[in-house]
């Protein structure tokens, strides 16, 4: 597998393609697969947030964290009665960079998002990077930050994956 | 005429000692009388001095849903104006912060004022000889709250005329505020970190009173807490514990742990949980922070500020703190069943970085709207406003541990899962709802 070809232009596109259509799908092991053991998930609380450590997030998942959020919503709590579905429409990913020799490669993609529950609809705007890298021949995710147009309003619970 | 404007009578009765009537959750004319009476003759968070560390550095706020400025003016002190422009009442200034050079210029017409408030000037001034004008309210300039009171950075205003003065309204609950500082070995806080805005669709008191109700985590929580507890013991032994586990793992705590934890309840409706010790007991050190601290303030004083590990402080009714992970939570009512909660973290000035991103991580555990413990607080706050809405219970139940010598005691100490918070901030609220009603 680590003799594998790097992936093409097709594969970083249909990679961000497939990746969120595990979310939409509730696919959450098979979406937690894709991160890389060092992987995060961002979502930022201003705009051109530098970091999730010295500045407060919306959310700033590691794989633990993921993990937790995943095994939380298996149980059922009692925010997802009624339950939450996500669903994310996407513009056609673009690549913001590819190194082929260093093994990093940056997407781009702008979406809508919309979180129902029960007669409840939330809709968030944005642009999503997917930070990628190949390990053992499959792309893993290293960062996804995900940018929200309103990420520094006040905003009422988003209980999925934007 | 609604059922309870000019009654106080009828606004009492909604008090009793073990329960409060429904209506303080869900009735309009309530909620709009809180804002006129409560929220006006309490002393409320408006914000920190370190916001606005500059003279003309401002930020802006509503408070009992009137927009106000937040402003250090030349003299290097911290004054609360309206934010509504003397001449037809335009809002002077639109952003949540920013810097004014001299003067507050009004985007309409350009009048524009001092950072103390005062009128500087208006365009053609001459049109307004003879007019009346000078001997109006306007040519005061803006309007100004009086009663201001900045207590180690925070700052506090009292809207009304009447009323306590500060120190006499929040007493021995200072101390939360102390010691909150003294983590600080220069022994100042500093706004940093950035500000959660999480919109409520509940009532504001409904998050006030979960403040110390020490009831709901090993419940409520236990999807988020539980789970955390579960994947750590799955671990491999020698796994060092991540600060996420340590932060969230003590909420699934049993009733022993948070009985034992102890509340403080003071004089108008303040007071604290984890008078003993709290969630956030056990920590691990920060590497140079306790040598930091002893070198300050000397052996004994450090290890009393850091053995003082409370869980959440009232500042009855719009701050709630925690004063051993530096973070405040701030509530801004908007409707009976809409409340905009800020949650604010500090750096510890003299204190290692380590600190406040132990914060910066707390605050997005727990406060964020995509927060997995603040999702099901704010179901169970959804779930009230609506359950309220039925018929034949009107009246919601606050029994546990409840003793009649509590109710004319200023200071009282009890087991950590009563219900005597709740019991004493609706006390509170009776009392200033109708402290200026005839």
């Amino acid at each position: 597998m680590s003799a594998a070809a790097p992936p093409s232009d097709q594969d970083l596109v249909d990679f961000v393609y497939s990746e969120t259509r595990l979310l939409d799908e509730r696919r959450y092991e098979e979406w937690y697969a894709l991160f890389a053991d060092d992987g995060y998930y961002w979502v930022p609380l201003v705009p051109d947030q530098v970091d999730g450590i010295d500045h407060t997030s919306l959310a700033c998942e590691d794989k633990l964290l993921l993990r937790l959020r995943i095994e939380r919503l298996r149980l059922g709590p009692f925010s997802q009665h009624p339950e939450s579905r996500g669903h994310h429409l996407l513009q056609r990913p673009e690549i913001e960079s590819a190194d082929r020799t260093a093994n990093a490669y940056v997407m781009r993609t702008q979406f809508h998002y919309t979180e129902t529950r029960g007669d409840e609809q939330l809709v968030l705007v944005g642009t999503v990077f997917h930070h990628l890298a190949t390990e053992e021949g499959r792309l893993k995710i290293k960062l996804k930050r995900v940018n929200l147009l309103n990420c520094d309003a006040s905003l009422p619970s988003i209980q999925l994956f934007p | 005429m609604g059922k309870y404007r000019g009654n106080p009578a009828a606004i009492r009765a909604l008090v009793r000692d073990q329960q409060v009537h429904r209506d303080v959750y869900l009735d309009p004319e309530l909620f709009d009388l809180e804002m006129e009476q409560l929220w006006r003759n309490a002393w409320i968070y408006l914000g920190h001095a370190s916001q606005v560390p500059q003279p003309g550095d401002y930020i802006t706020a509503e408070i009992a849903r009137q927009p106000v400025i937040m402003v250090r003016h030349s003299d290097g002190s911290v004054r609360a104006l309206m934010n509504r422009c003397a001449h037809k009442g335009t809002r002077l200034v639109s952003d949540r912060a920013g810097h004014v050079n001299r003067a507050f210029r009004c985007p309409y017409h350009a009048w524009t004022y001092r950072t103390d408030g005062s009128l500087l000037a208006v365009p053609l001034p001459k049109g307004y000889d003879g007019t009346g004008f000078k001997e109006c309210e306007s040519a005061k300039g803006l309007a100004r709250i009086e009663n201001l009171a900045d207590y180690r950075g925070f700052v506090f205003v009292r809207l009304g005329a009447k009323g306590p003065g500060f120190h006499e309204y929040f007493g021995e609950s200072l101390s939360s505020i102390d010691y909150m500082a003294d983590r600080s070995p220069a022994g100042e806080l500093e706004i940093a970190g950035g500000c959660l805005r999480y919109m409520h669709n509940c009532n504001w008191k409904m998050f006030v009173e979960n403040l110390n109700d020490t009831m709901h985590p090993m419940v409520a929580h236990e999807s988020a807490a539980g789970t955390a507890k579960r994947i750590w013991s799955e671990m491999p032994p020698e796994t060092p514990k991540p600060m996420v586990i340590e932060q969230l793992v003590p909420f699934a705590e049993g009733y022993d742990f948070f009985d034992k934890m102890g509340v403080r309840v003071l004089k108008n409706g303040h007071g604290w949980s984890g008078v003993h010790f709290s969630i956030h007991s056990s920590y691990s050190p920060i590497p140079g922070y306790s040598e930091a601290m002893v070198k300050a303030y000397g052996e004994a004083r450090a290890k009393d500020i850091l053995g003082t590990i409370r869980h959440n402080t009232v500042y009855y009714p719009s701050l709630t703190i925690k004063g051993a992970i530096q973070s405040i939570r701030v509530a801004r009512p908007i409707a009976p069943d809409k409340t905009l909660l800020e949650s604010w973290t500090f750096r510890l000035k003299g204190a290692p970085d380590e600190l406040l991103r132990r914060t910066v991580m707390y605050n997005r555990l727990i406060n964020s709207p995509m927060s997995t413990v603040g999702h099901d607080d704010l179901h169970c706050y959804r779930s009230i406003q609506e359950g309220l809405e039925s018929s034949g219970n009107e009246w919601v139940s606050l029994h546990r541990d409840f003793h009649p010598d509590e109710r004319d005691q200023p200071d009282l100490t009890a087991n950590g899962t009563s219900e005597i918070s709740m019991r004493n901030q609706f006390r509170a609220w009776a009392e200033y709802m109708t402290l200026t009603m005839n």
